[in-house]
């Protein structure tokens, strides 16, 4: 670990704190329906939008219908990528005639997208057409993340609302959202990488004729690919164009596109906090909310950077200490611009997050340094978290911490107001328990099939993990991948419902919750009311974070990453 | 899900539904205008979003920033030999060589990728120690910059550390007959510096090296 390092961290921090404030009043102001600076440009494509659509804006919808409309949308959604992945091959935009995507790995890649999940079991340069990109998979960046903000503020508005029947207008939401945020913000960010030296173009991919053998021919494949890279990481999707995804140079060129390819993962999660305080009218309970979530974020970078900074202990004759001009630690799968601390705080990033992007081989980091991403996702990536998912995920934690400590002191627990009571910890409990039920019985099956265990690109206790990180990851919609293992028909298939229910039934019961806190009366706080916001509050969050998370899963992590730690440490190898 | 009724609700919520109104706004809409409202809006917003910014966004590209638009590639002698941002195979001695690569078998700019080799994998151990061992016979008890027997996430990684660059050059001075001290400042004119004096690591371009190689003895 070096000084730079940690000084890297800390000037991310604080840029991040700084932008919490702006941007959650921006989010606020769209999505309580206020008029903002960009209506003269953009109100007109509302309106347009509203009208093509046939979308009655000033009408209101219940949670079931709310869900209703989000699944709806979602279907048709994954319908369509569906069919331009089939179809890609008699489509415009296909320069290197790509063939049609397999049905098993189009239905997987579908449900993957649309889900927020971007889990990817194929090598996107070599198998995507340009068009597949941009109308297939780059727009469900743009539909999924939008689905999680409007979910997020759904649940706000039924946190805030007393007495009322409806929680806002699906359509209204993913509109405003769409335009007034992620399309502006994605339109200057995308620009910015281009200058860093990320291609953005529809050529055919270049053939180069090498400077050693000229007549050694380098094929680059290019693309589009500026504009799909800002919302893969504003909206916390992390698919990406090139197999390698954010360590790929065409991806992520600079330690400054680097920078911002990071804090644009947690932009929008972290202002939505900002978002909670205020709409709530709370704000100290926002800033306590994003107190836990960073507790969280810094102790699992400051454990990812110990552990990816020590040496590889069973090679001999190689500089594995940090020099001035060579970060040294473990550099398999990492590339040099990023060394290990960049490469550290992405890899914790993009799994306290739901993104998934990568900008080094988790599958290559050391047994702790990459459980440590494992360990993220396994908590329920509430750790600023997805757009929308992250903050609505945290929201079912804090349900929960509000009724232990009334458990604690034996009153009906209360959270902003509200009397929280058995419907809502059901609701809790069906999202907490849907998601570790699904990747354990996942897991646990295909490590008992051949077709699960053939899959593996490494044995012993890491092929173990390989097969939980996919289960872990498709479930939290996280997209990132122990990336050794092979897909087949078995892993497409069950990959797919894997990410399909993490996402969707996880998200019906948050929605039940938001009806069900919208049509409660408000009770005054009296003084037995445990507050939500102060600092003691955001340590019982963090508190009950790690139980519900980490103990269900510690099990598995000791068959996993934990034994393959003990023995490499002594040696071992598979 | 269906027991989660609205009855459920309203028993177990201490609402008395006399005392508020419901607000206006609350009919619901049809199902089918659900499915038909759906599908409008997912193809309106794929207009938009899918085919509209991206082309937007490629136009704008192609005035403010057209060499990275097209992939920052470089020009020798009127022929495109690749790519700023792409590592290329370089095996002769005259040459600085990249780290190794992973991707398809080897620099396939089509197949990005690491290894994927887990630490406790015996595989990845043989490989590392082997190439080690094979760079310790050109500088007898020297030992190797680690990043030089790692390979790198995508398999293209252009950049090498300056250390890694200093381990080659005795070898670069011999091929090709120049002073080390040649060799040196031009590995120091090519490193780049921490971005900002603060982010990433410092780092060599090969190819950008290798140009400036063949700049100062053809």
């Amino acid at each position: 670990m070096s000084f730079n390092g940690w000084l890297q961290f800390a000037v991310y921090s604080v840029v991040l704190f700084l932008l919490v404030r702006p941007v959650g009043t921006y989010l606020a102001h769209v999505l309580e329906g206020e008029r903002t600076w960009l209506a003269p440009v953009l109100r007109p494509f509302e309106r347009l939008i509203y009208k093509l659509c046939g979308v009655q804006a000033d009408k209101e919808m219940n949670w079931r219908q709310y869900a209703y409309a989000a699944l709806g949308f979602s279907a048709a959604t994954m319908v369509l990528t569906y069919a331009v992945e089939r179809l890609q091959a008699y489509l415009p935009w296909n320069p290197q005639h790509l063939a049609a995507v397999g049905p098993d790995l189009a239905f997987n890649t579908a449900a993957s997208f649309t889900t927020n999940t971007n889990w990817q079991f194929y090598t996107p340069e070599s198998t995507m057409s340009y068009l597949t990109e941009m109308v297939g998979l780059a727009t469900h960046n743009f539909w999924s993340a939008a689905v999680g903000i409007v979910v997020a503020v759904a649940l706000i508005r039924g946190i805030k609302r007393t007495q009322s029947a409806t929680i806002g207008n699906f359509w209204v939401d993913m509109t405003r959202t769409l335009l007034y945020i992620l399309g502006p913000m994605c339109v200057i960010y995308a620009l910015l990488l281009v200058w860093q030296g990320v291609p953005q173009n529809l050529h055919a991919y270049t053939v180069a004729h090498s400077l050693e053998t000229p007549s050694q021919v380098q094929t680059i494949g290019q693309g589009p690919v500026a504009s799909q890279e800002a919302i893969k990481m504003l909206g916390t999707n992390g698919g990406g164009f090139f197999n390698a995804n954010s360590a790929h140079p065409y991806e992520n060129p600079t330690p400054l596109s680097n920078f911002l390819e990071i804090l644009s993962i947690f932009c929008i999660g972290a202002g939505l906090t900002y978002t909670l305080g205020r709409m709530t009218g709370s704000p100290g309970h926002g800033w306590a909310v994003f107190g836990a979530m960073f507790v969280l974020f810094a102790a699992g970078f400051a454990a990812c950077y110990w552990a990816e900074a020590h040496p590889y202990n069973v090679i001999h004759g190689a500089v594995q200490a940090r020099t001035a001009t060579s970060p040294g630690g473990n550099m398999e799968g990492k590339e040099v611009r990023n060394g290990i601390a960049e490469s550290s705080l992405f890899a914790t990033i993009t799994t306290d997050a739901s993104c998934g992007a990568v900008n080094g081989m988790h599958d290559s980091f050391t047994p702790l340094g990459g459980m440590i991403p494992l360990v993220n996702i396994m908590m329920g990536e509430v750790i600023f978290g997805g757009v929308g998912s992250g903050l609505y995920g945290m929201l079912i934690f804090v349900v929960l911490a509000v009724f232990i400590a009334g458990l604690m002191v034996g009153r009906t627990p209360e959270y902003l107001g509200k009397k929280i009571e058995a419907y809502d910890v059901k609701m809790a409990m069906l999202y907490a328990l849907i998601f570790c039920f699904i990747v354990l019985t996942f897991t646990a099956i295909f490590v008992m099939i051949p077709q699960g265990l053939g899959a593996m690109a490494n044995s012993g206790p890491h092929g173990f993990s390989e097969v939980l990180y996919s289960f872990v990851s498709g479930a939290g919609n996280n997209g990132s991948a122990f990336g050794g293992l092979t897909p087949n028909w078995w892993y497409n298939v069950a990959m797919g419902f894997d990410m399909l229910i993490g996402r969707f039934l996880m998200m019906i019961p948050v929605l039940a919750l938001a009806g069900n806190l919208a049509q409660k009366k408000s009770v005054p706080p009296s003084p037995g009311t445990f507050p939500v916001n102060t600092p003691l509050f955001a340590v019982l969050l963090v508190g009950v974070v790690v139980i519900v998370g980490a103990l269900t899963f510690f099990p598995a992590l000791s068959l996993g990453p934990i034994l393959e730690h003990l023995l490499l440490q002594a040696g071992k190898l598979f | 899900m269906h027991s989660v009724s609205s009855t459920v609700i309203s028993q177990e919520s201490p609402v008395t539904q006399s005392d508020w109104t419901p607000p206006k706004t609350q009919e619901a809409p049809a199902v089918h205008s659900v499915w038909k409202t759906s599908i409008l809006f997912t193809l309106v917003t794929a207009v938009l979003f899918g085919l509209a910014y991206p082309l937007v966004m490629t136009g704008i590209a192609h005035i403010l920033f057209p060499r990275q638009a097209s992939g920052s590639l470089i020009l020798n002698n009127g022929q495109i030999i690749g790519s700023e941002l792409i590592a290329q195979s370089f095996t002769s001695d005259r040459y600085f060589h990249p780290r190794p690569s992973a991707a398809g078998n080897g620099y396939d700019a089509t197949s990005s990728g690491g290894s994927n080799l887990a630490q406790s994998n015996a595989k990845l151990a043989a490989r590392i120690q082997g190439d080690i061992d094979k760079l310790e016979k050109e500088n007898p008890g020297k030992p190797v910059p680690i990043d030089m027997v790692t390979t790198s996430g995508s398999g293209l990684d252009p950049d090498i550390t300056p250390d890694n660059a200093y381990y080659q050059s005795p070898r670069v001075a011999q091929a090709r007959g120049i002073s080390m001290d040649q060799v040196r400042s031009l590995i120091a004119q090519h490193t780049t510096q921490r971005q900002l004096g603060l982010l990433g690591e410092p780092r060599v371009n090969v190819l950008e090296l290798n140009l400036a190689l063949d700049q100062i003895s053809k």
